[in-house]
């Protein structure tokens, strides 16, 4: 099990690692942060230094994965390693759906957090990693209620949007944050005796459902993620209600990383606040060229991955 | 009376915090900017990323970070939760980064190893009772050593979170320290290494507001009973 629970030589207390709340706690240290992906130390430096509040490493950003086609995989230990020696703060990495191996892995070399994640190729088209095993916590990307609450029912420990990664297009990150909230909304007011039938609808856990429909939010962490590429879109996700961001390609593939980093930092905290929006906005260079979700082909999308 | 208690909100579990405060019957503000501190009455800093909050303070048109300062000066109670609580430090271990430098306390962030080794234990807190507290610790600090104004009010065995790892590599301190420091006070200045925020235990939170409303009679006495129980001289190593 995850859970373990050893004693303290001298006073004898119990210590627990892995169990559920110190699991879940981590995504809540992160809120009103931004979590930008980094394919090499250096990277990682730019992004501790810009004020991020994790990294993802990853060999391939998004755009590139698109670009060059193929297999997406894990991503080198060896790179993994140097980026978690290069930083402070914490580190994620991605794993393929399914590939529970690859998370073991992932595990051992001291990541964080990681990301069971469509951007890369999945391993299993059918079962996706039964999360409630490992000692760290996942996220998972999530389009819908019940794809979240099934995440999180497999011990996901934060939900992201999956939007569509490596487009530099928010229209799906935007299309997805308010499916799950407007669902949660509509929860939170549907009688009782209607709530089992909608958890077979969405084919959700019903314990899950209740407690959505209880407390009126996620049971865990909820950050917007594909396709966010300047600091109005990171304003625009935490206004319509989520709690962070993930910027993926439109950092390292701006004319001006630095720059935009920090902006997009700023924006994610005075998201209510125009006029730093405004100022931060400024003279941040050339965004990533980016192409719009709808001109993907039904190939192309990555958000269809997951089940 | 009901006091106001600030939460700076500029990154981090700011939302955990305000439900603790609302749970005792007080008013949370969300602080962003300089201006709001003039309005409450005590702040806590929450957990986040240090790094993240040294940028978004230094690198600002707005004087929040001066404002605390001042706010700290004026003898006004402070809580740092983990990330508060680096930023509240003198010195942090191997590092530059921005703090308000304004508690005598040396910390080394990220103590325990990364998140596999972040964990929760029961510690006894003499200040709060017999009943012992559930605490959290993510990625946590500890207090390596604290000046001789500073009161420690709780302690973990050293390289607990390390026990999972290889036998027998005990860091070097374990053999100079017992255990380390995760609970202190400095006059108005509170920390702590874990996250009290997360659970449904609010005596720390209570602990802080009575800090905060030390001057109403009837949370005079609870005060004054906390210290005698507290009072804990410790030299700096």
């Amino acid at each position: 099990m995850a859970v373990e629970t050893k004693k303290t030589p001298k006073s004898g207390a119990d210590i627990r690692t892995g169990s559920e709340a110190v699991k879940k706690a981590l995504p809540q240290m992160l809120k009103g942060g931004v979590i930008m992906d980094v394919v090499n130390a250096e990277q990682a430096k730019i992004a501790e230094a810009a004020g991020a509040v994790a990294v993802m490493a990853l060999e391939r950003v998004p755009a590139d994965i698109r670009a060059e086609g193929g297999v997406s995989r894990m991503s080198d230990p060896e790179l993994v390693s140097k980026i978690i020696e290069s930083v402070s703060i914490p580190v994620m990495a991605k794993a393929r759906i399914g590939h529970f191996v690859e998370a073991q892995i992932l595990q051992s070399l001291g990541v964080d957090c990681i990301d069971e994640s469509e951007v890369l190729t999945p391993a299993d088209e059918e079962y996706h990693i039964d999360k409630s095993k490992f000692e760290i916590p996942f996220v998972c990307g999530a389009r819908n209620l019940g794809e979240a609450l099934r995440r999180i029912g497999e011990g996901a420990a934060m939900i992201r949007t999956k939007g569509e990664a490596g487009t530099g297009d928010v229209v799906e990150a935007v299309r997805h944050a308010r499916k799950i909230l407007g669902e949660i909304r509509s929860l939170s007011i549907m009688p009782r005796e209607e709530l089992m039938t909608y958890a077979k609808q969405i084919g959700a856990p019903f314990e899950l459902v209740l407690k959505v429909a209880e407390d009126g939010k996620l049971p865990v962490v909820n950050f917007a993620a594909g396709g966010i590429a300047t600091p109005a879109d990171a304003a625009l996700m935490m206004q319509i209600g989520v709690e962070g961001v993930f910027v993926g390609s439109g950092i390292f593939k701006s004319g001006n990383p630095e720059k935009r980093a920090l902006a997009i930092v700023k924006a994610t905290t005075f998201y209510q606040d125009p006029s730093v929006l405004a100022e931060v906005s400024r003279n941040l260079g050339e965004p990533m060229v980016g192409r719009t979700a709808a001109s993907l082909a039904a190939t192309e999308t990555l958000a269809t991955r997951g089940w | 009376m009901s006091s106001t208690i600030g939460v700076l909100a500029l990154q981090g579990d700011v939302a955990e915090h305000c439900r603790s405060v609302e749970a005792l019957g007080r008013r949370a503000l969300q602080i962003r900017y300089a201006r709001q501190i003039d309005s409450i009455d005590g702040l806590i800093i929450p957990g986040g990323e240090s790094t993240t909050i040294a940028k978004l303070t230094a690198d600002n048109n707005d004087a929040i970070f001066d404002r605390i300062r001042e706010f700290i000066d004026a003898d006004k109670p402070v809580y740092g939760t983990c990330m508060g609580s680096i930023f509240l430090a003198k010195e942090i271990e191997g590092s530059t980064q921005g703090r308000l430098a304004a508690m005598d306390i040396k910390v080394r962030r990220n103590a325990f190893g990364p998140q596999r080794y972040s964990f929760e234990t029961t510690l006894q807190i003499p200040v709060l009772g017999d009943e012992p507290l559930n605490a959290v610790f993510i990625r946590g600090p500890v207090i390596l050593s604290a000046g001789p104004g500073v009161e420690v009010m709780a302690r973990v065995d050293a390289n607990i979170g390390r026990l999972g790892k290889t036998a027998g590599s005990l860091p070097d301190e374990a053999a100079i320290y017992d255990s380390y420091i995760v609970m202190a006070r400095q006059k108005n200045l509170l920390v702590s290494s874990f996250h009290p925020e997360l659970t449904d235990d609010h005596r720390v939170h209570q602990y802080f507001l009575q800090m905060v409303e030390a001057d109403v009679p009837s949370a005079q006495n609870d005060l004054a009973h906390a210290h005698t129980v507290s009072r804990m001289a410790l030299a700096a190593v």
